[in-house]
């Protein structure tokens, strides 16, 4: 690399996935975490119910964002040659299981009105803003 | 001028805490201020070079007429060509259309150069048209003399064990042919590379040691052997990086014959010859010998030469590279040594490394800052340092980022992070994720 701008890396990125493709992954990714905020913002709580199954939902992103990205470059497990590959495999696994867990929590919470699982959270109330920092806990 | 979040490579970390940044800029963000200027800008090839500089000077100029000459409608993606000859990419991966890349206001010539004149300052093309120029930038590419390997034509590729991945999108299909069939079946592998000076000096390595891993996982070890031959004295021109590759031959058991150059081939009986140099242990003179050998894949990269029509019209280096032509250029400027409106970027450029399309990315800024400053009657003050960039790929899935400068040093974009003489998956993700994109960006002048 001979300068790294955000504008070069913008263009890299744009023809990586295609103008469109690129700039709607952006708007999901913004979507997503907006409508994450506004349901708990909205509901005022962590649903630690809906927060296990976002969590159990958490391997599943994790290994399908690996298993993906090693598809697409035929490559496989044993081609980590060193800690770097290491830290990138756990950066795609970060991603692609946070990334899920988020889009698993705010489709339940969409889905599904606030107070419908209350009950049958062992914690009834935990203040958003305190809440967020736990679900990256969870990461 | 718009202000801009700038950073060197080295800080490449750096910009995740200016991710928020993002959406205020656009890859157009550190444009200057166009220069007014009638002056007539004729380029020579719409590849890499011709198609990214002429991106990059219509955004540096306002009013300039520039036309690029260039007879072929598609554009090639080179650097692609060693995954189609392994398989792991489609021919169609490295074909785009060259008209798609070009900027509006450039007029495409669809015909080839035939003869440059450079005291008249005008270009004749083979359709007749002459076309006469203030500022001429050279960027034709390179040719390959196939005919110079007796026995060898290109429609013997995919057959009789013969690939040569050189020649293009198709070229590169059929030695897939011949080496999938090699590797389902074993044997004796023969690599070469010519005396000359050549296109991704890494590639002929790179396609040896894809072989030996397809190989390995498909017909498997003890049933096939691989011989890398070459010309020279040693396995990369960069010393630190060749005794890695040393190294790592030895690990695969790759064997190496070095001073040993193609001759010839014998299709039908598979048979190749080759012309051994060394020196008469007694008199200490030099001597050539020939040595045959029986293979069941050879693949053959022919000699590499500069286009005749810039060999023919007063252009080549006299006195260096005598078989081959290449422009006579400062190594730092581009510029031509006797003739200053002249520039000569990519493969034709006469620097002593530089023939990659990585080489092409530094490149054009320097001829950009050049040309521009000539035509506003001053000097230019970028210099290239014969930076180029080898993702040397030693498995299906590793890589070795190597890149160097004419000093052969190790000049790595990312140190400490992405170490260049070790084989990592990063490096393999860069190179068949990334690379594509940051060329296309580069086509359009964005990169």
């Amino acid at each position: 690399m001979q300068e790294l701008t955000l504008g070069t890396m913008i263009a890299v990125f744009e023809e990586m996935f295609g103008r469109w493709l690129f700039w709607g992954l952006v708007a999901a990714a913004v979507v997503i975490t907006g409508l994450y905020l506004m349901v708990l913002i909205r509901d005022r709580r962590v649903s630690w119910r809906k927060f296990l199954v976002a969590q159990l939902s958490m391997p599943v992103g994790a290994v399908a964002a690996v298993l993906f990205l090693q598809q697409i470059t035929h490559s496989h497990l044993r081609d980590m040659g060193g800690p770097v590959d290491w830290l990138v495999l756990i950066g795609v696994a970060g991603l692609g299981g946070v990334g899920l867990a988020i889009m698993v929590y705010t489709l339940q919470s969409l889905l599904r009105r606030p107070g419908r699982d209350a009950g049958r959270d062992a914690v009834p109330e935990v203040r958003a803003v305190g809440a967020v920092p736990v679900v990256l806990e969870g990461s | 001028m718009k202000a801009s979040v700038q950073t060197t490579r080295r800080g490449l970390f750096g910009l995740a805490g200016a991710a928020a940044a993002v959406a205020a800029m656009g890859p157009g963000s550190t444009r200057a201020q166009a220069v007014s200027t009638r002056a007539k800008i004729v380029i020579i090839g719409a590849g890499a070079a011709g198609t990214g500089l002429a991106n990059k000077l219509v955004r540096r100029l306002d009013g300039a007429e520039i036309t690029i000459i260039d007879p072929r409608p598609e554009h090639l993606y080179q650097p692609g060509l060693s995954l189609v000859a392994t398989g792991l990419k489609p021919a169609s991966y490295v074909v785009s259309q060259t008209a798609d890349w070009l900027p509006r206001g450039v007029t495409l010539i669809a015909e080839a150069a035939a003869a440059i004149d450079p005291l008249a300052k005008t270009v004749a093309t083979t359709g007749g048209q002459t076309v006469a120029y203030d500022f001429l930038v050279l960027a034709p590419g390179l040719v390959l003399d196939h005919q110079a390997i007796e026995g060898f034509s290109r429609d013997l590729i995919g057959t009789n064990g013969i690939g040569a991945l050189y020649g293009g999108p198709e070229d590169a299909a059929k030695t897939w042919e011949a080496v999938r069939a090699y590797t389902e079946t074993g044997g004796v592998a023969l690599m070469s590379r010519p005396t000359t000076e050549m296109k991704c000096a890494g590639a002929p390595l790179k396609h040896a040691f894809l072989v030996e891993d397809i190989a390995s996982r498909t017909v498997g070890a003890g049933n096939f052997e691989i011989h890398y031959t070459a010309p020279q004295g040693a396995l990369f021109g960069v010393p630190i990086v060749a005794e890695k590759v040393r190294m790592l031959f030895g690990q695969r058991g790759i064997a190496t014959h070095m001073q040993h150059t193609l001759k010839s081939i014998e299709p039908g009986t598979k048979r190749a010859v080759f012309a051994k140099t060394g020196t008469d242990a007694a008199t200490g003179q030099p001597v050539t010998s020939d040595v045959e050998m029986q293979y069941d894949y050879l693949h053959v990269i022919p000699p590499q030469r500069a286009p005749d029509f810039i060999r023919q019209s007063d252009l080549s280096w006299a006195d260096k590279w005598t078989d081959q032509g290449w422009v006579e250029v400062d190594s730092k400027t581009l510029r031509h040594l006797r003739y200053p409106d002249i520039f000569a970027i990519g493969d034709v450029a006469g620097v002593p490394k530089g023939k990659t399309a990585a080489s092409v990315k530094w490149q054009i800024p320097v001829v950009e800052d050049h040309l521009v400053a000539a035509i506003g009657g001053q000097e230019g003050t970028a210099v290239y340092d014969g930076y180029t960039s080898c993702p040397l790929i030693t498995r299906v899935g590793q890589a070795m980022l190597i890149e160097f400068d004419y000093n052969n040093n190790l000049v790595p974009s990312f140190p400490g992070v992405i170490a260049p003489l070790e084989e990592l998956w990063i490096s393999w993700l860069m190179k068949t994720l990334a690379l594509k994109p940051t060329y296309n960006a580069m086509l359009r002048g964005d990169a």
